[in-house]
């Protein structure tokens, strides 16, 4: 079967229930400083991207994500993992 | 029969050989200081992880050690009731390998915090809290970047008493204003169900001398005479 080479962009971030000092910090002590009132919250974490080789788009991402459960890359007791884009390279 | 207790060094780990005085000449138990690719649990009746870092604590402080061979030792010493300890790091590793419950974040002030606090016991049944009472106050030093207890399930660990030790003042009260690093509920330390492991973000090692303590205080020497007395009656009894 054919191979293709992807690229999967994963964020990571606290739970709501964690706090996010340092969006907090950013948010208070930056952004809410210089007047952008407008900004009602902000929420930091990690980005990964990852270049893998599969069949297929679908088979890609339940690669991508039985790995980073597997081997706990985020950790599921306090934060979230979302796959934000997929791309053919 | 005596005790023989293995301290291990991973890449970054700086609370060792602190520890390993204090066992050796404090404590005066046989102690291997062993690093962790040669550490083989056959040899020992307890393991201490010890405070510091551990492979650049890249991704998040402990993940990188959870998935190294030593922590597969240490479970069969987990499996059969020996005694597991993790200090500072030490308790990010095990709560990362899944020994613990929880997880470790940034302390909210996002500093580093390193000074004396007081802790409440609220467990003394464990492998590491035999020889305190429940309610002890312990003088003990703090030193971290990432030790703020969360938990998504604090009703389970309340119920299940693996709440070890509390941040509280030095009349054992646990509020908010003792709390040095946003952990939930004030947690310090918590247990396993079997009580043999046990993980906490402050240093016994650097509290088991007076001339260490500014209240010449020894309660870090509690933590490991309650190790010793619990090898005697549970691992070479």
């Amino acid at each position: 079967m054919d191979q293709f080479e992807f690229i999967i962009e994963v964020s990571i971030e606290n739970k709501p229930a964690a706090r996010d000092p340092v969006a907090e910090t950013i948010k208070r002590d930056l952004i809410a400083k210089k007047g952008y009132d407008m900004v009602s919250n902000v929420r930091s974490g990690q980005y990964l991207r990852i270049n893998i080789v599969a069949e297929n788009e679908s088979k890609a991402k339940e690669i991508v994500t039985k790995m980073c459960n597997d081997l706990r890359i985020f950790n599921p007791v306090t934060q979230n993992l979302t796959i934000l884009n997929v791309n053919q390279k | 029969m005596k005790p023989k207790i293995a301290v291990l060094m991973f890449p970054g780990s700086n609370c060792d050989l602190d520890t390993i005085h204090v066992l050796k000449n404090v404590i005066k138990v046989d102690t291997d200081l062993i690093w962790h690719n040669n550490f083989r649990e056959t040899d020992y009746d307890g393991v201490i992880l010890p405070g510091g870092f551990a492979f650049g604590d890249y991704l998040r402080a402990g993940i990188i050690a959870a998935h190294s061979p030593a922590i597969e030792q240490a479970q069969v010493m987990l499996k059969d009731g020996r005694p597991v300890i993790g200090i500072c790091n030490g308790f990010q590793i095990l709560t990362e390998a899944q020994f613990l419950p929880g997880a470790l974040l940034q302390n909210d002030s996002l500093r580093f915090v390193c000074k004396w606090v007081n802790l409440v016991v609220e467990n003394n049944k464990t492998a590491f809290s035999n020889k305190m009472n429940k309610g002890d106050v312990i003088d003990i030093p703090i030193a971290h970047g990432e030790g703020r207890f969360f938990t998504d399930n604090l009703k389970e660990l309340e119920e299940n008493d693996q709440i070890v030790f509390r941040y509280s003042d030095k009349m054992g009260n646990s509020t908010e204003e003792y709390n040095p690093n946003g952990s939930l509920d004030n947690i310090a330390g918590v247990c396993n169900l079997e009580r043999n492991c046990i993980g906490l973000m402050p240093h016994p090692e650097r509290a088991s001398e007076a001339i260490l303590s500014p209240k010449s205080t020894e309660h870090g020497k509690l933590f490991f005479d309650s190790m010793i007395d619990y090898i005697f009656r549970r691992v070479l009894k």
